[in-house]
């Protein structure tokens, strides 16, 4: 019996029926049946160690890469609704790119450009703050502000660039910067980076994006993305985020040159990062401070369209169901795995959330990066469809903060 | 608290009875008809709830190679979690065809006019005759249509018109005649079951001495189209006019009695509940199990975009329901050899998951399509593309004919002594002598028991490519 009392109400209407609302013996069934399902794509080994939250190794990680993809699903299905029931997480949110001017010249990328190239743009901190106030009407929550890696940028410049923002809009949440940007933001500040990322929160960074982690191997940097910085510095940069008690969001940028070895190497590296930040947060929680971590992983599939790689083949939509499984059974500490829909278009994301993902990403309003690569997915989908569509996929929509706080209530806000 | 369901009709099987994981928000009708075209109940659910014990007896009978009843298959349709219904509808799709190929067919559709008696609310394709909106393509511009698909490797030509007032069957016989006689390789896979029955009472003959004469002017295949929903209760509302259920069924049974294949369809996701999908299947298994004619199967949701009923039919379904319906059609119809999957109105992503959920063909390439595409839907592929995705999905992609036989200039598709292999016909003729049912139990399909391995592992039919000529 689900008990109403006991239920989160969602902006669709729908409830989350609570854990309780099935007896404990029906889990007991449930993993009896999936675990008969697994080994009979012979995981079962595997299947048993997702029952007892038992860490996979990389070896069971390159299985799951190879393994049938009807069990490799079902046991992300497994894990992702043990953590988080039909709960779906969206946002309402907005993009700044705020420039395209980038001397990163990574080979995969479209968006991209040079001072005198032909689109290349730079906003003023105005400019932004003017895209803010174009949505001061709409129940905005949050703002996505990344962009190229240019020097000529100094530090002032992300400093009141950040501040635009929240002039324009006290109550937004910035999540800004991926790790590559402030690795540049640091250079340009001349400063530490925790001194860095202080000031920068001081004029109103709330979070990170999770972008440009692409595949952290040395060899795959080597072959496509030689002048950004190593895997190494991004996962130092992001200790650094979480050490300064922002959380950030962690991706993978697959479907290039990368070979499973390299994308399970990836993982590995990630769930052992967001294990030092969680003991980190344990211990500054005993002491009081903030600590942030990684709150949502978000597999980014290569678009070769326009890109210096575009003779290479795109994943396809059965390689973007395996990523977020496979990613939902090896970061078993990383709370939430986004099916970034945007990218992937609807049909592709509403089939994910059977396949590990429980978040959707938001509106998005003015996303850049993807659309010039080829993306074909409306600029904006309204939150009703989102609510739909994740309905029809009979999970419970929640609407969200950037921090994975539900808000809005049943009547929704608009 | 779980809404009442809003099942007003008589099915022809028992409902599940109510449960709290009962589908838990009612679709909002839309317009005016009451309409509760998908419910989803909660996923969790399908795991944890009162039937998942229920929903993994079914799956066993699947697994097991067992003929499940509609009633089974509905609570797969509305229950079970959909990698679930992916996982047995892969099994299946395994079983009737192992061999690890998806086949599509280089066609285009030709519709010849666009006149039509019959107004169906979800059509956005036609027009009323005498209506500014009405043409017609002169045999010149068809036989052009033709050319071109013949020079780009084309096997078969997919026409369908209106129901034209005056337009009679003497007029497609000559059309196919001509097109037989000019490009022998192509098919005409041509007209629908409705438009028979629309010449039947316009001829004032029988249904039959039509489908004689066709066949006599060489036609080959007729396309499942018309079959919408075969339930009369949907009919009454979005296709008054058309053709019954009843008669939809005859004419394609008249259809395989006079020794042609044919395929079926259904177009989902406007007023019908999902036990009335579950119904339409049911009807055409039992077809099928009496003749044996169908080729594959298809199915789409109703795309209402800029069709005369569009302010009342629901908004168009999500994609979540398609490989819902696609999945438990590839279970529930055992007997029917090939699902198609529909890339025109789901998109190539979708195309390519329903890969892993029952679909083994990708249908037509259609060079030019016309009625989805006049309500908006419009996504057609290059080649190249259709065949990556096929290849990414783990499958090799197989130029086939309207028959489903090969039909790629790339290999050679024999069977033992350069005999070409029982499933795949090559002609009208040997499609017909290789009939998939009665004569083969319905889980044997048309690939022979004895080429199967003794371990249950599907046994890949070998591709042989063509020695290069030296």
């Amino acid at each position: 019996m689900i008990q109403k009392s006991k239920t989160i109400q969602s902006p669709g209407g729908n409830a989350i029926p609570p854990r309780a609302a099935f007896a404990p013996a029906s889990h007991d069934a449930a993993e009896a049946r999936l675990l008969r399902r697994a080994e009979r794509a012979d995981l079962g080994d595997i299947a048993r160690k997702v029952f007892a939250s038992e860490r996979l190794s990389t070896d069971d990680g390159l299985r799951l890469y190879a393994a049938d993809l009807h069990a490799v699903g079902a046991l992300a299905n497994h894990v992702r609704e043990r953590l988080h029931g039909d709960a779906t997480y969206f946002n309402v949110n907005q993009h700044i790119n705020y420039t395209n001017l980038c001397n990163r010249l990574c080979k995969f990328c479209a968006f991209q450009r040079l001072p005198g190239q032909d689109g290349a743009y730079l906003m003023t901190p105005e400019d932004a703050a003017e895209k803010i106030r174009e949505q001061l009407g709409e129940p905005v929550t949050e703002v996505h502000v990344v962009g190229g890696v240019w020097p000529k940028l100094d530090f002032d410049y992300y400093l009141n660039l950040l501040r635009a923002i929240k002039d324009a809009r006290p109550e937004i949440h910035i999540k800004g910067f991926t790790m590559v940007e402030l690795d540049e933001i640091c250079k340009q500040a001349g400063l530490p980076l925790a001194d860095t990322l202080a000031a920068l929160k001081e004029a109103g960074l709330d979070s990170c994006p999770g972008g440009g982690a692409e595949v952290f191997d040395e060899e795959v940097r080597q072959a496509t993305y030689p002048k950004k910085m190593p895997g190494t510095r991004w996962l130092e940069v992001a200790a650094a985020v979480h050490e300064a008690g922002l959380f950030s969001n962690c991706t993978m940028l697959h479907g290039h040159v990368d070979e499973p070895k390299h994308r399970v190497d990836h993982l590995d590296k990630l769930r052992k990062l967001q294990d030092r930040s969680l003991e980190k947060g344990r211990a500054a929680e005993a002491a009081g401070s903030k600590h942030g971590s990684l709150q949502a992983y978000i597999p980014l599939s290569f678009h070769p369209d326009n890109s210096e790689l575009a003779h290479l083949e795109a994943p396809t939509a059965l390689d973007e169901l395996r990523e977020l499984a496979v990613a939902r059974l090896m970061l078993d500490n990383v709370p939430h795995i986004k099916a970034y829909w945007i990218l992937m278009d609807i049909p592709t994301a509403q089939t994910a959330l059977a396949y590990g993902a429980n978040d959707v990403d938001g509106t998005v309003v003015e996303e850049k990066i993807y659309h010039e690569a080829g993306a074909t997915t409306p600029q904006r989908v309204l939150r009703d469809q989102l609510v739909r569509w994740i309905e029809d996929a009979g999970r419970v929509p929640v609407e969200r903060s950037t921090t994975y706080q539900a808000i809005g209530d049943a009547k929704g806000r608009f | 608290m779980s809404a009442p369901r809003a099942e007003s009709r008589e099915t022809p099987f028992k409902i599940p009875p109510e449960t709290d994981d009962e589908p838990r928000s009612e679709v909002a009708p839309v317009g005016r008809f009451p309409t509760d075209t998908w419910r989803p109940t909660s996923a969790t659910a399908a795991r944890l709830g009162a039937h998942a014990d229920d929903i993994e007896r079914v799956a066993d009978k699947v697994r097991d190679g067992v003929r499940i009843d509609a009633e089974e298959a509905l609570l797969l349709h509305e229950r079970a979690d959909v990698g679930l219904i992916g996982e047995l509808a892969d099994l299946v799709r395994r079983r009737l065809n192992p061999a690890d190929v998806v086949t599509y067919v280089v066609d285009r559709n030709i519709n010849p006019y666009n006149a039509c008696i019959t107004d169906c609310g979800f059509c956005a394709f036609y027009a009323k005759p005498k209506s500014e909106g009405t043409w017609a393509l002169e045999r010149e511009e068809i036989m052009d249509k033709v050319a071109e698909t013949a020079s780009l490797g084309g096997r078969q030509v997919l026409m369908q018109g209106g129901h034209h007032p005056t337009i009679k069957s003497d007029w497609w016989c000559d059309l196919i005649e001509a097109i037989g006689s000019a490009f022998p390789q192509i098919n005409c896979h041509a007209l629908s079951a409705p438009e028979l029955d629309h010449f039947e009472r316009i001829e004032r003959r029988p249904v039959r001495e039509i489908i004689r004469d066709l066949k006599a002017s060489g036609w080959g295949s007729l396309p499942g189209g018309g079959a919408e929903m075969l339930v009369e209760r949907v009919r009454k509302i979005i296709a008054p006019k058309k053709t019954s259920t009843d008669r939809w069924l005859d004419v394609h049974r008249q259809v395989h009695e006079e020794g042609l294949r044919s395929s079926a369809t259904m177009m989902y996701g406007n007023v019908e509940t999902a036990a009335e999908r579950i119904e339409h299947f049911q009807r055409l298994r039992d077809l099928q199990d009496e003749t044996g004619g169908f080729t594959a199967f298809a199915c789409w949701n109703t795309q209402p975009e800029g069709t005369p009923m569009a302010a009342d039919l629901p908004q168009k379904t999500t994609p979540a329901l398609y490989l819902r319906t696609q999945g438990v059609a590839r279970i529930f119809l055992d007997n029917v050899q090939h699902m198609q999957t529909s890339y025109v109105t789901q998109g190539i992503k979708m195309a390519q998951i329903s890969l892993r959920y029952g679909c083994d063909d990708f249908g037509g390439t259609m060079l030019e399509e016309n009625v989805v595409s006049a309500a908006g839907c419009f996504n057609l592929a290059p080649i190249d593309e259709l065949e990556r995705i096929i290849r990414r999905a783990g499958f090799t992609p197989v130029q086939r004919n309207s028959w489903y036989g090969v039909a790629d200039p790339r290999y050679d598709f024999t069977h033992g002594e350069g005999e070409p292999h029982p499933g795949w016909p090559t002609s009208r003729e040997e499609a017909a002598h290789h009939k998939a049912a009665p004569d083969r139990p319905p889980h044997l399909g048309v690939v022979p028991a004895a080429s199967r391995q003794g371990d249950g592992a599907p046994l890949s039919i070998p591709i042989q490519p063509k020695e290069q000529a030296s």
